[in-house]
């Protein structure tokens, strides 16, 4: 128990990797999974945390900060990261920018049956779209962050970071 | 019903420095009448989206004022916009719908309750500072000087003449001009942003 509470993934991991990485704004709709992490980002005076109606507003906000000179990431769920898909295609994939999105991988289980057909979906809709992506589950997977951010510059594409439902301490 | 190019050209005198970009078939037309294309910008790609990148333009330079001249069809394809543009309430933020009552670029069929709907009412009651409608070209170019001078995010619905296209996509001319990807390097260039 001891060792699991030691793994899970923080939040203030994910901030640490943010601010490392130069994040300017966090394009977001709360989920229930990730609460706690939104009240730690409106705490911090060096991003603006962006409120949307819609996934699909997401990557189409970035891309205006991006071409502002900003770097913004994005903050969903696999649900809404589906709907939307024609977002993530025209005003990221075919924008020439880098955006890294952080996913909530709902329904995401290491082992056994999935009983929630997001998480059947959700690798099949990255690899559709030609999207890679990192799993984090635990606090050490934390660098996989940076790693994204360092493709997405080097390639000008989106890159995606799955957060492994399962295991994160995001709600308190 | 105006027709859409005189709602142009009464606004260009009033843009200043103004960023500019659009969605739809009239706001389309917008090149027609600028005079400073290195602060236009073509984002037009997914469906209604446009209308957020002009919003996370206008966040990213606070300083700038940002117009999008958008259309009903695309607002109606996201309109959860108008809550996030009044949650974050960027004072520099203008933004005109061309209201033309259906999608021109489909061959005219009516959007949704086409005459019914009272935009600025929902950007009002969404949360918007300011708002405007307007169905006479007169009386939005008796305003429009003192609108820009507003403090956003203002919104300015007017009722346009529809330029329907019904032609084959394969058989109408291309705009031409610039890329979207050509108005985005220019305009970075414009404004001494380093390219990503």
């Amino acid at each position: 128990m001891v060792q699991q509470q030691a793994e899970i993934l923080r939040p203030e991991t994910l901030i640490d990797e943010f601010k490392k990485n130069g994040v300017t704004h966090v394009i977001t709709i709360p989920d229930s999974e990730t609460n706690y992490l939104y009240e730690l980002m409106l705490d911090e005076e060096w991003m603006d945390v962006v409120p949307i109606s819609r996934e699909g507003e997401a990557p189409s906000t970035a891309l205006g900060l991006n071409i502002a000179g900003k770097t913004p990431v994005c903050l969903i769920q696999n649900t809404g990261m589906m709907e939307a898909g024609d977002s993530i295609r025209g005003m990221a994939l075919d924008a020439g920018f880098p955006l890294v999105m952080i996913v909530g991988y709902r329904g995401w289980t290491r082992r056994g049956a999935t009983p929630d057909s997001v998480a059947k979906y959700t690798e099949p809709f990255l690899n559709a779209f030609g999207i890679n992506y990192y799993l984090v589950e635990h606090d050490s997977d934390g660098d996989r962050i940076s790693e994204a951010f360092d493709e997405a510059r080097s390639t000008k594409r989106p890159v995606v970071v799955l957060i492994g439902d399962e295991y994160h301490g995001f709600n308190r | 019903m105006i027709d859409g190019m005189e709602v142009l050209k009464a606004f260009q005198p009033h843009r200043g420095n103004a960023l500019v970009t659009h969605s739809g078939t009239t706001g389309r037309r917008w090149g027609e009448v600028s005079t400073n294309e290195n602060r236009d910008l073509r984002l037009e790609s997914s469906m209604g989206q446009t209308t957020s990148a002009a919003f996370g333009l206008a966040l990213g330079m606070p300083d700038e004022k940002v117009v999008i001249f958008d259309s009903e069809g695309s607002l109606l394809m996201n309109l959860g916009v108008l809550a996030s543009v009044a949650g974050k309430a960027p004072k520099n933020f203008f933004h005109f719908l061309l209201d033309n009552e259906c999608y021109a670029t489909t061959g005219g069929q009516p959007v949704p309750n086409a005459q019914g709907i009272d935009y600025a009412g929902m950007a009002k009651s969404a949360g918007y500072a300011s708002t405007h409608h307007f169905d006479d070209l007169e009386d939005f170019v008796m305003s429009i000087e003192q609108i820009m001078q507003e403090e956003g995010p203002v919104f300015i619905s007017v009722k346009i003449e529809a330029e329907v296209q019904n032609l084959p996509m394969a058989l109408r001319q291309r705009s031409g001009g610039r890329s979207r990807t050509e108005t985005i390097q220019d305009f970075q260039k414009e404004m001494g942003i380093p390219a990503p």
